[in-house]
């Protein structure tokens, strides 16, 4: 009896795991065929019917914790628009590299993602990049801040090289108090921060010994705001006064100045599609970048509308007016 | 008359009997296909788990080239460096202190609190102190992690040198989550002691703390270390809290009041931001391998306490 069941048993582990091996490229294609052949449909349907109306399907986008907010706040709204009733819209975080995988295996219809796609998809990976198309969605600024006993307020580019590669370790060296700098970090395959050393440093900052790494930008917030001579970097939705401002090379971060490329910290918000986006996942990207959400939700929620922009960057960083 | 009476019964009873066993066949085979098929739904997950973390994880080595020793005592990691460096032993140290560190704080603590429970008070521990405690296991571990960024990482930053970050502030919060199940353990371990040892250590003359010390304790030992152990696994797995309060800069810190990272720490910030497949992705699915074999070597001496404790 033993041995039939430890037979039974190792039986069904083989199979379960055959199952499970076929699956893990299997499934998100299923669904993904799924809900791109019912909005092909029913597209169809509506066509004939003459309006957009009848659209339906469900959309998964999934990624960039920073866009999420506002992903978020759009996809109810969009919900609950009449128009596109027939749309349901989930939105999951897991951040740039999940969202950028997902969209790429076909487990999501939308990857968000806080740098381009070309940034994250190196080397063997390479052309999976181009397999995805770019969808801009709105623009996110940086700043540096620091803690208020920090009584800087004007760093330039090479001071914050020196600061973030650990070769200026207290204030006084760049124009300060006597206090020691603690520097608070993004862990190193964080979007904010490759923005950060892309726009801001020129060059890639060190995990230095002693200095402090976190994610997410409210526990940053709160490091920079407690600890005395901490530096930091924050979307600019995240500044208040618990933490001082520092201007980037005598150039304050302020949207005029963003949006005229006199302040370069900033990126795109970046929804990917693999290949051009089915009627259903389009619809919703176009009422993403229609002016009712980017004068709305996106300066309510501290981006800045990506039409607003004057300057153009591409995923090598070069600038075009 | 009283015989043929008794050998109609008898004569009945094999014949009810079949027709009652009937259903208890099925109950039975019900019964044992619904177990069974439960065991094999978690054999299956565990199997699953095991071999997707393991195929990630053993990638690092076969597809990118990284060597188990190096991985094992390198000391810089540096993944989205120019030259990619995969050193773990920053995190398998920042994750062995922490535990280590943390069971050090809560053992005491659990153990006497456990004592105080079963054999001073027990009326009072049973009804009230023990679901207190027990409560503690139910806060969500993020809480646990804002309480430490929010009172622990201040207090310490005002005593010692340095910012409060550190080894020091993550064992400390991981004290008081692992508290609760070294606690539970420890109160069952004194309750099931037989009665009789205790009586008739009280009937031989000893005090009740020469029981308890000369007695209650040593008995019990294995299955207090059994406790210690199993919060010690639950402290080397557990993230969030951790990550909120040490700092996660990737190096060996010199003290205890120093930015340090562990294992989960480090894959918690990392895992969502690197696409699937990639090197730095590959090597965070390496430490995790590494976790979970950690946890198997956990639950191999919890094993070994147990069937030293029934010997």
């Amino acid at each position: 009896m033993k041995k039939a069941l430890f037979i039974v048993v190792a039986l069904m582990l083989t199979i379960g795991l055959a199952a499970c091996g076929s699956n893990n490229g299997g499934n998100g294609n299923t669904t993904n065929n799924g809900t791109t052949n019912t909005g092909n449909a029913t597209n169809a349907g509506g066509n004939n019917a003459g309006g957009d109306a009848a659209l339906s399907g469900s959309i998964l986008a999934s990624g960039s914790t920073a866009l999420q907010p506002l992903v978020d706040q759009v996809s109810k709204k969009f919900m609950e628009d009449s128009k596109y009733s027939g749309i349901t819209v989930q939105v999951q975080g897991g951040g740039s590299g999940t969202g950028l995988t997902q969209v790429e295996a076909g487990q999501a219809n939308i990857g968000n993602s806080d740098i381009f796609a070309e940034e994250k998809f190196v080397d063997a990976d390479a052309d999976k990049a181009k397999e995805l198309v770019d969808h801009q969605v709105a623009v996110v600024a940086m700043a540096a801040v620091v803690n208020k006993s920090v009584t800087v307020d004007n760093l330039t580019k090479a001071q914050l090289v020196d600061i973030f590669t650990g070769k200026v370790t207290n204030w006084k060296e760049v124009g300060g108090e006597d206090e020691k700098i603690t520097i608070i970090n993004r862990p190193s395959s964080s979007g904010t921060r490759k923005t950060f050393e892309k726009y801001a440093l020129g060059t890639a900052s060190q995990d230095i010994a002693g200095s402090i790494q976190e994610d997410a930008s409210g526990t940053v917030k709160k490091y920079v705001t407690d600890t005395p001579g901490a530096i930091g970097y924050l979307a600019l939705s995240y500044l208040d006064d618990t933490v001082k401002t520092v201007k980037y090379e005598g150039v304050e971060p302020k949207e005029e100045n963003i949006v005229a490329g006199t302040y370069p910290i900033w990126a795109y918000e970046h929804m990917y599609t693999k290949g051009e986006p089915d009627a259903v996942t389009k619809a919703f990207l176009d009422y993403m970048v229609s002016d009712e959400v980017q004068n709305a939700d996106v300066v309510e929620l501290g981006y800045i509308p990506v039409g607003k922009m004057q300057v153009k960057r591409d995923a090598a960083g070069n600038i075009t007016k | 008359m009283e015989q043929p009476a008794v050998n109609d019964q008898s004569r009945v009873k094999p014949k009810t009997e079949r027709t009652m066993a009937k259903p208890h066949v099925m109950e039975e085979w019900v019964g044992r296909v619904f177990t069974t098929l439960c065991i094999v739904v978690l054999v299956v997950t565990i199997a699953a788990i095991v071999y997707f973390v393991a195929s990630r994880g053993l990638a690092t080595f076969i597809t990118n080239g990284v060597s188990l020793s190096g991985l094992l005592s390198g000391l810089k990691w540096d993944p989205e460096g120019e030259i990619p460096l995969y050193g773990a032993l920053p995190f398998i140290f920042g994750s062995f202190s922490t535990s280590l560190l943390a069971a050090v704080i809560a053992a005491p603590l659990g153990c006497c609190a456990a004592v105080f429970m079963t054999q001073i008070m027990p009326g009072l521990g049973k009804r009230v102190l023990q679901p207190v405690i027990e409560l503690l296991a139910g806060i969500p571990s993020v809480v646990f992690g804002f309480v430490g960024l929010s009172i622990v990482v201040p207090f310490l930053r005002s005593v010692f040198p340095g910012q409060g970050i550190g080894i020091a502030a993550g064992s400390i919060v991981l004290s008081f989550m692992i508290l609760p199940t070294i606690t539970t353990i420890a109160t069952d371990a004194l309750s099931n002691l037989p009665r009789g040892l205790k009586e008739g250590s009280f009937a031989l003359g000893a005090t009740r703390w020469q029981t308890i010390y000369r007695l209650v304790i040593p008995t019990t030992l294995p299955a207090l270390l059994t406790g210690v152990v199993l919060g010690m696994s639950r402290a080397f797995g557990e993230a969030l809290a951790v990550q909120m309060v040490i700092g996660n800069a990737p190096h060996i810190p010199h003290s205890l009041f120093e930015s340090a990272s562990t294992l989960t720490s480090v894959i918690t910030l990392d895992m969502g931001n690197t696409v699937m497949g990639s090197a730095h992705n590959n090597a965070l699915w390496s430490l995790a391998l590494i976790l979970l074999a950690m946890t198997f070597v956990f639950v191999f001496v919890v094993r070994f306490l147990e069937r030293r404790n029934n010997r």
